[in-house]
């Protein structure tokens, strides 16, 4: 039975997977930051966003615009990120590293149970950051709101990636994170690069968090959980040590789980994240290191 | 220190463990010896948890789906097809060691986070499976072997007859979970000393060293998958029984896999007798947070917290408190 494709439709979907993808690439390059640094997943990282989140939106009720709020969280949540290395990460900084990510499973139970104390269990509903009305481009109706998220999360990696490749403090910071060793042998102080690390990959969480709720309309204190959970599988998608490749297998994901919740109807809400994880699970049984990672050489 | 005295130390703590298994319910109350067995259900799941990742160094995100198709094996049997339920725990445990192959087939050619990811995907896509096939599982009702088949549930009724005794049923439980966990304790000390366990911490120390010395390491991945499938499984039949006989699909969400690895790590990977001490982390501090303030979210940061703490001051684990206190009075036998 031949089916007519909606082109206008399709098109539709895609830029609002590409939205919700940017959303997963900025908490994955997150991911990617400390994973680099210290070889751990902070499994913390949603949890972390989602405070910063609740931190703006208190800032909002107090009649804050929303774009205020976003700044003064995000420059907030840098230097947060920070206090939370040198306090609870730093200890443990020469432990295995399943300890260290045992360490982020406890921050994760930590700052969830955080925001519930602090802001009690009824939803939460967040100002938009962008104008609510579509806007229609070739004969097309698309969401300002989805076009805005692409942009600013496009935006703040391609600073992160600015920063990276053109300071001198990204220099070391790439330095240390590729050879710990070498680099305090030159005057890298090596621990203060992983804090750093820490509070960009919390400030760019705070980012995709305050991007992440208002399309939502209402959310609670574990709306960044399947976000994190499409991140990790976006970041690993693309290569956990690639920050292009995690971006890249974001989009990808957030565009495939758009398609896949449209046009595929059995697969409904309670399997959509199971497909996605098996989709991913063939991608890297046929490329074990992601789509961009570095493949680790083994003779044997 | 003697290989007679090192084995002489292990069957001196086993005795103790056991001696320490038959007492202790004299001591609690009923609802204690029920949380205890729990615990039991845990320290099963957690040893084959630290086969996987503390012998073998393969991490595994998702045990506690595997303990789901165990206790899943347990309750479609007993409910539908007249079995008892005791006779079911090593049927699950053998249902549940085919699926630990299957999730470890990835581990062939990941590792890593990859294979972290695979085996988590695993974990979620669990609950989902659960409810979406409910003509089998009931959905996410889930089953009540109270409701379905209350003579075939042992010590439905509140207390057990065995060896011309009446025990109280949570005791029965406390004494069954606790007692084969010791059994199998035992056997997987057996499987660490022997062959397969220095295959299993070769693979874990070296791939390319164990490759070179012969070692199908790929095999070895899967082999320590199963055997542990196998303890998942029997702990999550037996997790059915101190439910009240009941499982749903809520009861194994991914939390329950990573509390899994919180306790196998809190325990000290790679030490048996700190497993059971990871498994009374697990089932205890998220009840004692509970008590220091029930306000929304408070538990949750007093455990979240126990775990910083406890990691902060011992990386290794209580077990490896436990082998450091040790070491100065055996270095001496």
């Amino acid at each position: 039975m031949p089916v007519a494709i909606d082109w206008a439709g399709v098109a539709q979907q895609v830029v609002s997977g590409l939205s919700s993808g940017g959303i997963y690439a900025m908490l994955a390059v997150a991911l990617v930051l400390i994973y680099r640094a210290t070889g751990v997943v902070n499994f913390a990282q949603g949890e972390l966003a989602m405070f910063s989140t609740f931190v703006a939106w208190t800032l909002t009720q107090h009649g804050f615009g929303y774009w205020t709020a976003f700044v003064v969280t995000v420059l907030a949540s840098f230097a947060a990120g920070i206090a939370l290395e040198r306090t609870v990460i730093r200890p443990v900084e020469r432990s295995p590293v399943l300890t260290t990510a045992i360490v982020t499973i406890g921050l994760f139970f930590i700052v969830n149970g955080a925001a519930f104390w602090i802001w009690s269990p009824e939803v939460k509903s967040m100002p938009n950051a962008f104008s609510t009305r579509p806007i229609r481009i070739a004969g097309v109706a698309f969401s300002i709101s989805d076009l805005g998220i692409i942009g600013v999360s496009l935006l703040a990696v391609l600073l992160l990636w600015l920063f990276f490749r053109f300071t001198k403090l990204g220099l070391a910071m790439r330095a240390a994170a590729l050879n710990p060793d070498s680099s305090r042998l030159t005057g890298i102080r090596v621990s203060w690069t992983i804090a750093l690390g820490w509070g960009l990959a919390t400030a760019l969480g705070a980012v995709a968090g305050l991007l992440a709720a208002p399309p939502l309309g209402s959310f609670d204190q574990n709306f960044m959980q399947p976000i994190l959970l499409y991140a990790f599988a976006g970041a690993v998608l693309g290569g956990i040590d690639s920050a292009l490749g995690a971006v890249i297998g974001s989009l990808a994901l957030g565009v495939f789980l758009n398609l896949l919740g449209t046009y595929v109807s059995w697969v409904g809400t309670d399997l959509r994240q199971a497909a996605a994880l098996a989709v991913i699970l063939v991608v890297l049984l046929v490329r074990p290191a992601g789509l961009l990672g570095t493949a680790v050489v083994r003779r044997v | 220190m003697s290989r007679v005295l090192r084995v002489g130390a292990g069957v001196a703590v086993a005795a103790a463990a056991v001696a320490l298994v038959l007492v202790l319910p004299h001591w609690l109350s009923d609802a204690r010896a029920a949380e205890f067995a729990r615990a039991g259900c845990f320290f099963i799941a957690i040893i084959g948890l630290n086969l996987v990742t503390g012998y073998t160094g393969q991490i595994s995100l998702g045990h506690g789906a595997l303990m789901a198709v165990g206790a899943y094996t347990t309750a479609i049997l007993t409910a539908n097809h007249g079995f008892r339920d005791l006779w079911t725990v090593p049927l699950a445990g053998l249902v549940a060691a085919a699926a630990g192959f299957v999730v470890g087939l990835p581990a062939r050619r990941l590792s890593g986070l990859y294979l972290a990811l695979a085996t988590f995907a695993f974990a979620v896509a669990m609950p989902a499976l659960l409810k979406r096939f409910s003509g089998l599982t009931g959905g996410s009702q889930g089953i009540n072997l109270f409701d379905k088949a209350l003579n075939r549930s042992t010590g439905a009724l509140g207390h057990v007859h065995v060896l011309g005794r009446t025990l109280a049923t949570n005791d029965f439980l406390f004494y069954l979970t606790w007692g084969i966990g010791l059994v199998l304790a035992g056997a997987a000390w057996l499987l660490v000393r022997g062959r397969v366990g220095r295959a299993f911490r070769a693979v874990r120390d070296s791939e390319v060293a164990a490759a070179s010395s012969g070692i199908n390491t790929g095999f070895y991945k899967m082999l320590a998958f199963g055997i542990s499938g196998f303890y998942a499984g029997v702990g999550g039949s037996l997790f059915v029984l101190v439910s009240n006989w009941f499982v749903s699909p809520s009861t194994f969400g991914f939390d329950k896999s990573l509390l899994l690895i919180v306790g196998a790590v809190v325990g000290g990977l790679g030490s048996l007798a700190g497993m059971a001490v990871g498994a009374l982390f697990i089932q205890f501090v998220p009840g004692w947070s509970a008590n220091l303030s029930s306000a929304p979210g408070a538990p949750s940061v007093f455990f979240g917290a126990a775990i910083v703490l406890v990691m902060i001051m011992l990386p290794a684990g209580l077990g490896g408190l436990f082998r450091r206190l040790t070491e100065p009075l055996t270095r001496r036998l």
